[in-house]
């Protein structure tokens, strides 16, 4: 489904390579995890490929099943069916939650083609979807992430991802300022959404995570390459002893 | 005539020559012709004054008037018509006696300042010239002085009981050269409250003062339009006198015009009242230059008031917002709550926002607050709406409107806000890109 091969990614203000040649496949219907020392180069991995201003590809594609992502826009990647849930939920002083996801769910169904989402089918769906979610009508009736905690901000986040329901999902730390109850109800929200069809690229630190949302795969990235890839066992090696032993042995 | 310097004398006589006092004037002609004394003392307004540094008075000094082509709004209904209103309608600042509504309203007396001569109003009598003669004081109003002595017409509008139906005076402008002078006088008695609508341009030039005398424990709401225009001039004067527990709430909207300078003088002068001026303004030089000009002086003389005044300002194409506003906290005006924001949202780096903002304070247990900011729009928060499937164009005007909104808040009718907010965004899905 998403496919990256040799990605050499730049910053565009300054002669600073971040990306080295990442080499990545998600097959539809399975979890890859990206693990990684600070620095290693994820999260630019993460907003390359939803578009983000400030990033010069040198080398290199990705490819959303036969769409070539890094020529589109970033709402029309959206609109093929991408999605990055953002390690920092961007707060929008005076757009309402609910207003801000009514467009965003119609402005893709408008680009695929498809009909308009009537506003009572909308209520009934984001009500539904909200509840499973622990969040109340009044954090749909704020404005964007204004004034929501940590927690809040990443449940509106999968919130979101809920509504779209995109093929692809990008979670970038989504476990970082989490407590356990709030991650428990965040991978609960990810789970529900696993399955035929759908890809999950999970971005952490911390094997946390990923005892909640097991992956299929995991990676292990450092200086800008993906330098060691296994299943599950490879996050439970992380955790005990660390990213030293591992890049020290793929050096 | 005193001692004017020469230039402004000059100009001051030039723009008088095709003027007269109405000889049918009535019970105004004293009031006129003190304005046209006190008019000869300050002269017109000249470049260099401090309260027209960023906007240019020429075009309101100028004999002749501007070519100013009208607008075929044949897109849009009349603003508000889904609250029907009581309309009174203005061609080119001429009374249009067909579209006149019944005026016949409980609690409402109206009359017109053309006709003034047949009946001497003796309360408007005590407001007429007089509130915008008090607001000469500290920073001189020349045009509005003009106004007083030269308006060919206006309302004389009287709230003596809560008035159910908001009053909307509906202006046309169908000439490309009208000169229009009108001069509004609005008195809400001690428990009455009214609502004012003004919509539409209403000539090519157009000069307007409203006195607003706002008694005890009473609501004066002033919401206005004005219009679509784009090579209109309009310099607008607002005087409002404020009285104990009343509440006075003033908005308006403008979107193109060549060049608009709207004046507001608040004055408090009774206690635990509240007062606020809001004002959206939204400029595209694409289609015609345009300079907005807000300027504020809201006077605190009066225990326990609180004013707010907040200007939004969305700017594209060249366009020019200017705000000039004052909070003035008179001593003894304890406990005063005063706020003031100006904001202008610049969306190229071809337009301009110039913003003077002062606080003057002779009273010692006061709280007041004045803040101004200039930006362009916050790529990180486009980024993450286009990021979610939403079209750059739309994710834009999102956060143009999100930016407007804390002064559209100003606006207690939603059904009034949401009117705006609709014609807010057909503007911006006319001038996308």
């Amino acid at each position: 489904m998403l496919k990256i091969e040799n990605l050499h990614v730049k910053l565009e203000e300054e002669d600073k390579q971040i990306l080295k040649g990442v080499d990545l496949t998600v097959e539809a219907g399975t979890v890859h995890a990206i693990m990684g020392p600070n620095g290693s180069g994820k999260s630019t991995l993460s907003y390359v490929l939803s578009g983000r201003d400030g990033y010069e590809v040198t080398d290199g594609t990705a490819m959303l099943d036969d769409t070539d992502l890094l020529a589109l826009e970033p709402e029309e990647r959206a609109a093929a069916g991408l999605f990055l849930a953002f390690q920092y939920p961007v707060e929008i002083p005076g757009v309402g939650n609910m207003t801000f996801l009514r467009t965003a769910v119609n402005a893709q169904r408008k680009a695929r083609g498809q009909e308009e989402m009537s506003s009572t089918e909308f209520l009934k769906t984001i009500r539904a979807k909200a509840a499973e979610l622990n969040i109340d009508a009044d954090m749909l009736k704020r404005p964007v992430n204004v004034g929501f905690s940590g927690g809040e901000k990443k449940r509106n986040e999968i919130l979101q991802m809920a509504m779209l329901e995109p093929r692809m999902c990008i979670l970038d730390e989504t476990d970082s300022g989490l407590d356990v109850d709030a991650m428990r109800l965040v991978a609960d929200g990810v789970n529900a959404l696993r399955g035929e069809g759908r890809g999950f690229l999970v971005i952490t630190h911390y094997q946390r995570l990923l005892d909640h949302i097991a992956p299929d795969f995991v990676h292990i990235m450092a200086d800008g390459r993906i330098v060691k890839s296994g299943g599950p066992e490879l996050a439970l090696e992380v955790e005990k002893n660390g990213y030293a032993d591992i890049l020290s042995e793929v050096a | 005539m005193s001692a004017l310097p020469k230039r402004r004398q000059d100009a001051t006589e030039a723009r008088l020559t095709n003027l007269r006092l109405p000889v049918s004037g009535g019970w105004t002609l004293p009031a006129r012709e003190d304005a046209l004394t006190r008019l000869g003392a300050m002269g017109l307004p000249q470049r260099r004054d401090e309260y027209w540094r960023f906007t240019d008075p020429a075009a309101f000094n100028a004999v002749e008037v501007a070519e100013a082509e009208p607008f075929q709004n044949d897109d849009e209904t009349p603003l508000f018509n889904e609250l029907k209103p009581i309309e009174i309608t203005f061609v080119d600042g001429v009374l249009d006696p067909q579209a006149r509504d019944d005026l016949r309203h409980e609690g409402l007396q109206v009359a017109f300042l053309s006709s003034a001569v047949e009946t001497d109003i003796h309360w408007a009598r005590k407001v007429f010239g007089r509130l915008e003669a008090a607001g000469q004081v500290p920073v001189p109003r020349p045009f509005a002085t003009l106004n007083t002595a030269f308006a060919t017409d206006g309302l004389l509008i009287r709230a003596t009981k809560p008035v159910a139906r908001p009053v909307a005076i509906r202006y046309v402008h169908r000439d490309s050269r009208s000169d229009a002078i009108l001069h509004h006088v609005v008195r809400v008695d001690e428990g009455a409250s009214l609502t004012l609508l003004e919509t539409g341009p209403a000539a090519a030039r157009l000069n307007t003062v409203m006195e607003s005398d706002i008694a005890d424990n009473a609501t004066f709401h002033h919401v206005r339009d004005q219009g679509r225009t784009h090579l209109r001039q309009a310099v607008t004067s607002v005087f409002a006198r404020i009285g104990r527990d009343a509440t006075y709430k003033s908005f308006t909207m403008t979107a193109n015009g060549v060049l608009t300078r709207n004046e507001h003088v608040v004055e408090m002068l009774g206690d635990d009242s509240v007062a606020h001026v809001a004002g959206i303004a939204i400029g595209d030089g694409r289609t015609g230059r345009f300079h907005h000009d807000d300027t504020v002086f809201v006077t605190h003389d009066a225990l326990r008031c609180e004013s707010r005044q907040v200007f939004k300002k969305v700017l594209k194409n060249g366009a020019v917002g200017v705000f000039q506003g004052k909070i003035l906290v008179k001593d003894g005006a304890q406990k005063t709550d005063g706020y003031q924001i100006s904001q202008s949202l610049l969306l190229d780096e071809d337009s301009q926002f110039l913003a003077k903002p002062e606080l003057e304070i002779y009273a010692d247990d006061v709280a007041c607050s004045h803040g101004s900011t200039t930006g362009a729009i916050d790529e990180t928060a486009l980024y993450y709406l286009r990021s979610r499937g939403i079209p750059e164009r739309d994710a834009t005007d999102l956060l143009v409107l999100a930016f407007l909104a804390e002064a559209l808040e100003e606006v207690d009718d939603p059904v009034m806000a949401e009117a705006l907010q609709d014609r807010l965004a057909g503007w911006l899905a006319r001038h996308a890109g």
